[in-house]
């Protein structure tokens, strides 16, 4: 499949022959070719879901990233900088300039206009769609480059392969999901390779590149953090293990400095570099690497060593205790902000359930399964290690990069499951370093018997410079057959490798979420579009003042397809607000309506999976809402929704529980339905029960809307009675 | 080891330094004095800031940042151009200085929006 330029095959031989190429030559074709067809690859096999549904955003944060995005073309960057939006977050608004990562709008708006100019008249959304994919296919042209620095073009080349395919970073950069991470890993590869080049050849002008690589992933993704900490523990391990040189101060010093400051440009990220505790660890490193040059440098005029062993003294403590004094001046006055709860729950993965229940919530940020691993990296995890050894073998500056990018993306990856996406590139990279340099090993072998019988001329046409050093090992008679055995068995693994990303890239990450599929009776494919259906009913029958009360799941769509105000969204800025529409949802209807008056709601919104079977809906999140409202609220206390300690739904379940606002309006008139044939009526199938309270009335809230399988159900909140 | 001895020490190391400075090309010591004066506008900055507050912040950092920068910057144009240096002899010197301008204008443009 993979690395075939240095085994020569005989028609194809020929055929280039009589054009009279030379090997040079040869190999560049065969590069530039492969290259290409790479780069197709990587865009089409991410467009499964466009196939079979149709160009549609996907998931929910891609909604808010596309309203964005339809602001900034329609009005213009200016407006898109300052813009506060009043629609979300009643009544607190959002002010969306200053809290959102730009790099991805802009990016999309930028191709949308160069799209226009050259007279493609494209919808921004088709733009959108497409973009994740577009990146995914520039990644493995860098991952290509990089794989070259770090060892030859033939790693460069399966590097460019594995990552084209690798299901880690598909799931994230499918067509449709138009989300930060689809431009984000472009950004932190090469941001990676600028850098690693800046280190290999000392000059000014790469730094500045990756610099300005580094710019571009701080205004993409808030996983730039990653960068600004890997970067210095790189120069310090270069440092303590002696390997340090010129060309390391060149580059780390104009990339600190000038992406510090190019990356300040960007408010969301504001001060932060010189503020966070995040970020003090490059800062640290700076002054250090001034320190030890300055006394390099020293050392380097000084003749004498015992006058330099003073000298070294007084400048090692007094540099000492004034870095100590100064960090510690700046934590303890509050300065220096402590490490933020986001990051500081992947140092201590148990810290987030106990303090901070709404990020122990999300299920990207799990800890990661086995199965998982397997899922997402399939041979690539065992070649992993392999290529670690490789890389040991021969340590560089590059190489040395490599192993520290693996081996703490991998310990990240480990604790939150949404994190393998970081992992993905330098997995691929090592592995295809192991893959490369065997395969490479192997087809040595294969063609030094048919030189080794002719003793002079190891010129001509081999190419590898290794083949004049391959001697037949006697004392092994069947070398020739082993390599042929193992280069077939390494090329059955590639091609499982390849069927098996293509298989999890159709069955598991191309499904849009907003569209559900199941298959019928008769195994025919039935499709519920029941979110856009409610979002549209939404759109097209309410007044366009009108605010939506719903779990923050659904805000970003709401806002972007049905238009109206929400209470809370994915942003999940203000924990007290979802804390107040949690209680609302769990309290009884007399509570709750005082709450839903205070906030001025005209509909709520809620997502029900009884009818269809299907289990992320919203009773199944109850629980959470139970606890981030009483988190806020005493009055929310999650024992009383449980039965001893079991969540249940049936005849056995807590009063509370059953006459709870969510529970009313999920199931409302649900008792009087039949579901499944030979069930009673009110058989809820996503929990597998029959509903223990099926006459439900409701007071204050009319019911408006149901979709038409019953996932999205839409309230109206009743005016206050007349007094007379 | 007494008081008088690490004195001593003192006084050899500071001649031993002299007489090794004054044996760097001349180009060389344009460039530490260049860098000295940049990180003495940055110290300068720092009393100011010290005396007077740090609002607003992002043109307090930009002023700090453009002489540390430039400071750095200089530094590594130093770096590139000395010839005892092995490892840039094959960098021409005007190769240097020219990306040695480049990131300047960079750091310049960058402080310059920055400024408010």
């Amino acid at each position: 499949m993979a690395t075939m330029p240095i085994l020569p095959n005989m028609p194809v031989l020929d055929l280039v022959k009589s054009f009279k190429l030379k090997t040079k030559q040869q190999e560049l074709l065969i590069r530039v070719s492969i290259l290409c067809l790479v780069y197709v690859l990587a865009f089409i096999t991410r467009l499964f879901s466009v196939l079979r549904y149709e160009s549609m955003i996907h998931e929910f944060d891609p909604y808010f990233n596309y309203r964005t995005t339809l602001y900034l073309t329609q009005n213009g960057f200016y407006d898109f900088w300052n813009w506060f939006d009043y629609e979300s977050w009643y009544p607190l608004g959002r002010i969306v300039g200053g809290t959102l990562y730009p790099g991805l709008m802009v990016t999309a708006a930028l191709i949308y206009r160069i799209l226009h100019f050259l007279r493609f008249a494209v919808h921004i959304r088709e733009v959108c769609v497409l973009t994740a994919p577009f990146f995914a296919s520039n990644t493995t042209l860098v991952a290509y480059f990089f794989g070259k620095e770090i060892w030859d073009t033939g790693a460069g080349l399966v590097a460019a392969i594995l990552i084209a395919i690798c299901p880690g970073y598909i799931s994230r950069s499918v067509a449709g999901s138009y989300d930060n991470e689809g431009v984000a890993i472009f950004a932190l590869l090469f941001t990676f390779y600028l850098f690693v080049k800046a280190v290999n050849t000392g000059s000014l002008a790469w730094s500045l590149a990756s610099a300005f690589g580094y710019f571009y992933m701080v205004s993409a993704w808030g996983g730039y953090v990653f960068i600004i900490n890997l970067i210095p523990l790189y120069v310090l391990v270069l440092l303590i293990t002696g390997r340090y040189s010129m060309r390391l101060y060149v580059a780390y010093n104009c990339m600190y400095v000038l992406g510090m400051l190019l990356a300040m440009q960007i408010r969301f990220v504001g001060f932060q570099h010189v503020q966070s505790g995040e970020h003090m660890a490059a800062m640290g490193v700076f002054f250090l690497l001034q320190v030890f040059y300055f006394l390099d440098w020293v050392k380097h005029m000084l003749s004498d060593t015992k006058l330099f062993q003073a000298f070294l003294r007084i400048t090692v403590t007094c540099a000492v205790a004034v870095g100590a004094i100064a960090l510690g001046l700046g934590m303890l006055s509050g300065y220096i902000s402590p490490w933020t709860g986001r990051f500081y729950s992947l140092l201590d993965p148990t810290y987030a359930k106990d303090h901070i229940p709404i990020i122990a919530s999300v299920s990207e940020h799990q800890p990661t399964a086995w199965s998982s691993f397997m899922f997402d990296f399939h041979i690539l995890l065992f070649l992993f290690p392999a290529g670690l050894y490789f890389c040991f073998k021969r340590l560089s500056d590059a190489t040395i990069f490599i192993v520290m990018y693996g081996l703490t993306s991998m310990y990240f990856a480990g604790v939150m499951v949404r994190l393998i996406l970081v992992a993905t590139p330098a997995v691929c990279l090592v592995s295809a370093i192991a893959v490369s340099a065997t395969v490479k090993n192997l087809t040595v072998l294969l063609r030094s018997k048919n030189k080794g019988v002719q003793t002079g001329s190891t010129k001509g046409s081999s190419s590898s410079k290794a083949s004049s050093k391959a001697l037949l090992d006697q004392s092994q008679p069947f070398q020739k057959n082993g390599a042929i055995a193992l280069l077939f068995g390494a090329f059955y693994l590639l091609s499982k490798y390849a069927t098996h990303c293509t298989w999890v890239t159709s069955e598991a990450y191309s499904s849009p979420s907003i569209v559900l599929a199941a298959r019928g009776a008769h195994g025919s494919r039935v499709i519920f579009d029941d979110y856009r259906e409610a979002y549209f009913w939404l759109r097209q029958n309410t007044p366009p003042d009108a605010k939506v009360m719903s779990w923050w799941d659904y805000g970003y769509q709401i806002t972007a397809m049905g238009n109206r105000t929400v209470i809370v969204d994915n942003n999940t800025w203000n924990n007290t607000h979802i804390a107040t529409v949690g209680r609302a949802m769990s309290s009884y209807e007399d509570e709750a309506i005082e709450i839903m008056r205070s906030l001025d709601v005209d509909y709520v919104l809620v997502v029900f999976g009884g009818v269809t079977g299907y289990s992320s809906d919203d009773i199944n999140k109850f629980l959470w809402m139970v606890r981030i409202g009483g988190g806020v609220f005493p009055v929310i206390k999650e024992p009383d929704y449980l039965v001893n300690g079991e969540y249940r739904v049936d005849k056995g379940a807590a009063p509370k529980m059953l006459n709870c606002l969510m529970y009313k309006l999920c199931y409302y008139r649900f008792g009087e339905m039949l579901t499944e044939y030979g069930k009673p009526p009110g058989y809820d199938r996503a929990r597998g029960v029959e509903i223990g309270n099926k006459d439900i009335k409701l007071e204050h809230l009319e019911e408006a809307f149901t979709t038409s399988n019953w996932i999205v159900r839409i309230y109206k909140v009743k005016p206050p009675n007349n007094r007379w | 080891m007494g008081r008088a001895s690490s004195k001593e020490d003192a006084g050899a190391l500071f001649h031993s330094l002299r007489s090794a400075y004054a044996a760097t090309p001349l180009n060389l010591k344009i460039i530490d004095l260049y860098v000295g004066f940049s990180i003495f506008t940055a110290l300068i900055q720092v009393v100011y800031m010290a005396i007077v507050g740090s609002f607003p912040f992002n043109s307090f950092l930009s002023g700090v940042l453009s002489c540390v920068g430039t400071a750095v910057l200089a530094v590594c144009l130093r770096i590139q151009v000395n010839k005892e240096n092995k490892e840039f002899k094959d960098l021409p010197p005007e190769r240097a200085f020219a990306d040695f301008v480049l990131c300047n204008l960079v750091l310049h443009l960058v402080i310059m929006n920055f400024l408010g």
